[in-house]
């Protein structure tokens, strides 16, 4: 039991890395790595949501639209559960961590729209997970997606000093990293066997 | 079609009522992150910072008006706690708004005091003692050390010359110094 738990965590963080190897959730992948610390900030409230967001949509999809055949409305319905829960998010910050609700600024909200939040969800349903497993996979996603966030920005940092001719300066030397660092992770698909 | 649109009415509804709740919930009331600056500010309402004091100012430093390396009395540590809380780099201080003294409070000559409450009304914390024609006093405890009542003092001479006899006004260091006796020189910071 618990091996299958730790065998989905592995998994996801990385064999099937949402940002390296299911493409998923490259806004914030590459808005908010300019700083190592609103990275880190950053990954915690994705994480937040994501585990959050992954438990109640496999609650609505298995109590709600299974069992009255709106599969089809899984889409709609997951959009809007996981902008309530950024809304609560949202409001649980102001409260409680006003100087990080600042500093994260528009990218707050703007976990709406990242697409790995809708993206786990959507894998969780097809893969028809249970609630725990469901749970397993949102926050191993997320801890994926923090390792990735994290391991990025502090290359960019670095590449703030290095010396890069100039055609390749700033967004492009980064998308460069960003692309090499997923051929890097691609390499781990050796692992699942 | 009908039992979608009950449940997604049902879903809404839901949704609705849970962040109507923890919007009551996890009101925010003032701003926090105001609070938060003004516990680091010295609290000596000085104005140096350009701002009337300590509370405008840490509004204005919220608001991203201000600048945080405006506050003197708060020196370099204030700097770097404020540049730590607001999550930017740090700066040294702006010394077109002064320059970091020792603190200090405000010392009244009892004998050359004339009474004429000028300092009383300059002094933003109340913490000058005294009445029109009587001998005025500093609270001690409640002198923040803004030097906001050296200006108005009439029988104070220039604040460079200040250890001229004929002084009203006058400053001695918090903790290291012991207090002036009669007849002796204080020591200016």
């Amino acid at each position: 039991m618990l091996e299958n738990y730790l065998l989905i965590m592995v998994s996801t963080v990385l064999v099937n890395n949402i940002v390296l190897t299911k493409i998923l959730g490259l806004c914030p992948f590459m808005g908010v790595s300019k700083k190592l610390e609103t990275s880190i900030s950053m990954s915690a409230a994705t994480a937040f949501v994501l585990t959050i967001g992954s438990m109640t949509s496999w609650a609505i999809n298995h109590y709600l639209l299974e069992p009255n055949n709106l599969v089809y409305l899984r889409t709609l319905t997951f959009i809007v559960v996981i902008a309530a829960v950024v809304q609560f998010t949202e409001m649980l910050m102001q409260k409680h961590f006003p100087v990080l609700y600042k500093m994260l600024g528009i990218f707050l909200p703007l976990i709406t729209t990242n697409c790995a939040v809708l993206g786990i969800p959507l894998l969780n349903a097809q893969a028809s997970y249970g609630l725990v497993e469901s749970a397993f996979f949102g926050f191993g996603g997320a801890i994926g997606f923090s390792f990735v966030l994290i391991l990025f920005a502090s290359t960019r940092e670095r590449l703030e000093g290095a010396d890069v001719p100039e055609a390749f300066k700033g967004s492009a030397i980064a998308m460069i990293t960003a692309a090499l660092m997923s051929l890097a992770f691609m390499g781990f698909i050796g692992l699942d066997r | 079609m009908l039992i979608a649109i009950l449940v997604l009415i049902l879903l809404a509804l839901i949704i609705g009522l849970v962040l109507g709740f923890s919007s009551i919930k996890f009101k925010v009331k003032g701003d926090p992150i105001v609070e938060k600056i003004d516990a680091i500010l010295p609290q000596t309402q000085c104005g140096q910072c350009s701002y009337p004091g300590c509370k405008p100012y840490a509004k204005a430093i919220a608001s991203g008006e201000a600048d945080i390396n405006q506050c003197p009395p708060g020196g370099e540590d204030g700097v770097k706690a404020l540049a730590e809380l607001m999550g930017v780099e740090y700066k040294p201080l702006d010394e077109s708004h002064g320059i970091t003294k020792p603190k200090s409070v405000a010392f009244i000559d009892e004998d050359t005091c004339i009474g004429c409450t000028l300092c009383i009304q300059a002094c933003p914390v109340d913490a000058i003692l005294g009445a029109a024609k009587q001998m005025h006093t500093i609270i001690e405890k409640e002198c923040t050390g803004c030097e906001l009542c050296l200006p108005p003092c009439p029988v104070a001479v220039n604040f460079a010359s200040l250890l001229v006899q004929s002084i009203a006004l006058q400053w001695r260091l918090l903790k290291k110094m012991p207090k002036i006796g009669n007849g002796n020189i204080p020591f200016i910071p």
